[in-house]
């Protein structure tokens, strides 16, 4: 049979020309299309060049039916290319394709036998250049990892509550709205100077390499945010640009870069002390949250008006002793001296003694009446709790606690203890 | 104290907690006469309520730093 043969010959001979052996045959005798076309996608998917080959070309044809298949057709001034990009492949483009768009689509090539065309099964596509930017990119990449730019131990630590948060970002973009309402909503403590930039083009560099340095110099921030909205990976060339990168490794202030989505990494991302996935996180990162910050406020209310309590009965303790001590003291003074010259003293002696008592009580009361205001009673009575360890210090932080240490949980009718099953931050 | 404490409603938040935590562990420590043990409190009261109106009353501040290197406030659109 023909076709066996064929076959036999192409799984024989995978990377010989299959035609040579078997061109007598195919002059002999006549085949259908059908063997033909098949035999033809023999040889084509038997290359190993075609079957993982990069294509630049314009797109035209473009079109998208129901099926969720992508057909178009890769051009340049020579020649055309039939192009099919399957569903499952077409979910994951990342670029939105248009007619005339410039690309460079990777794939293999093969038949399509009832069309007789032979086209190109692309399972990766990008804009055109992007492959050059990308190789300079890593170029420069190792370039500056080798001076150390990227190193660890040049990571500053972020202070926990910043005063003042500088950014860097385009003053009319997304970026600035979105880390400003983060900024708000978690800490308004904070004062936010913008150093506005264009975030992209040719000047773009330049001018976000000079707004982190003139921040450093004239505002001194705690912390500064570097970013800008998504884009493709020419957008983004600004943060793979050698002056921002140094500009951000020079930084007094720590840098917290937020560029792009979470998926793009830029040079800048390497060498800020903190990198955010996105503009918004880079604000999350930069400032606590303000519901922390009274969580952590309401405890010290707590322990202060715990220790106004203990002084309170320590003090009442002594006066008390102090006047059992002094009631006995008198009759035996009075025995022992029989005068009436020590009783007339003593009596003297007791009243002012009352007085001074009456003193110090009406002080307490005064304590007792300005601190009330701070009864941790009341504080737990409207459901909060004072967590304290083993060692009854007060738990108020996640990193005092360890996984499965014992707490003990006081509420205002009563305590327990609990284990610590996870700890969130 | 040794020193004169800045009248809280001077301080950052930050600056006040800070305080709060020095006096608390000074409370916690050895003790003192009344009247010393009494200023401690009230100065924490101060320190707390200071701290609790930054919170409420706090408002974000947005400046723009300008080429020539001012400060502008920095009204937002929308």
């Amino acid at each position: 049979m023909f076709i066996s043969g064929l076959i036999d010959t192409y799984s024989h001979q995978v990377y010989a020309n299959p035609m040579e052996n078997d061109l007598s045959d195919l002059t002999l005798q006549v085949y259908s299309v059908t063997d033909l076309t098949a035999y033809i996608r023999a040889v084509l998917e038997s290359n190993e060049n075609l079957a993982n080959v990069w294509v630049s070309g314009e797109i035209s044809n473009l079109s998208r039916p129901a099926s969720g298949h992508i057909y178009f057709t890769l051009k340049d001034a020579g020649a055309s290319l039939r192009c099919v990009i399957w569903r499952e492949q077409a979910r994951h483009l990342s670029a939105v394709l248009r007619d005339g768009m410039a690309v460079e689509a990777h794939g293999a090539v093969s038949v399509y036998e009832q069309g007789g065309q032979y086209q190109l099964y692309v399972d990766g596509l990008r804009a055109a250049g992007e492959g050059l930017l990308y190789q300079e990119f890593l170029r420069l990449k190792t370039k500056l990892e080798a001076e150390g730019l990227f190193d660890e131990e040049h990571k500053r630590p972020l202070m926990r509550l910043p005063k003042i948060v500088g950014v860097v970002t385009s003053a009319t973009g997304a970026a600035f709205q979105d880390i400003l309402n983060t900024l708000r909503a978690r800490c308004p403590l904070v004062k936010v100077v913008l150093a506005p930039v264009p975030v992209q083009g040719e000047a773009a560099p330049e001018l976000i390499a000079a707004a982190i340095e003139a921040l450093n110099f004239s505002v001194k921030p705690d912390v500064i945010i570097v970013g800008r909205g998504g884009g493709s990976l020419e957008d983004l060339w600004a943060f793979n640009d050698e002056r921002v990168v140094r500009a951000v490794a020079a930084s007094r202030a720590p840098v917290i870069s937020g560029v792009g989505h979470e998926t793009d990494f830029t040079l800048t991302d390497f060498a800020a002390d903190l990198r955010a996935p996105t503009p918004t996180g880079a604000a999350v990162m930069a400032v606590p949250d303000i519901s922390d910050l009274n969580i952590e406020l309401r405890s010290y209310v707590l322990r202060l008006s715990q220790m106004a309590q203990d002084e309170i009965n320590m003090r009442r303790y002594d006066l008390v002793t102090d006047a059992h001590r002094l009631e006995n003291l008198s009759p035996l003074w009075q025995v022992r001296q029989g005068m009436q010259r020590m009783d007339d003293l003593s009596l003297r002696l007791a009243a002012g003694i009352r007085t001074s008592l009456r003193t110090e009580a009406a002080r307490l009361a005064s304590i007792v009446g300005r601190l009330i205001v701070l009864d941790p009673q009341n504080v737990l009575r409207r459901g909060y709790a004072l967590v304290r360890d083993e060692s009854s210090a007060l738990v108020d932080s996640i990193l005092k606690v360890k996984l499965e240490q014992t707490v003990n949980v006081l509420l205002h009718d009563g305590s327990f203890d609990a284990t610590v099953k996870g700890i969130k931050k | 104290m040794a020193k004169t404490p800045a009248t809280a409603q001077d301080l950052s938040y930050e600056q006040a907690l800070a305080e709060l935590e020095t006096l608390l562990s000074s409370l916690e420590g050895e003790s003192k006469d009344l009247e010393g043990t009494m200023a401690l409190f009230e100065r924490g009261k101060a320190l707390i309520t200071r701290c609790q109106e930054l919170l409420e009353k706090a408002e974000l501040k947005v400046q723009q730093l300008t080429s020539n290197g001012e400060l502008t406030d920095l009204k937002e659109q929308g």
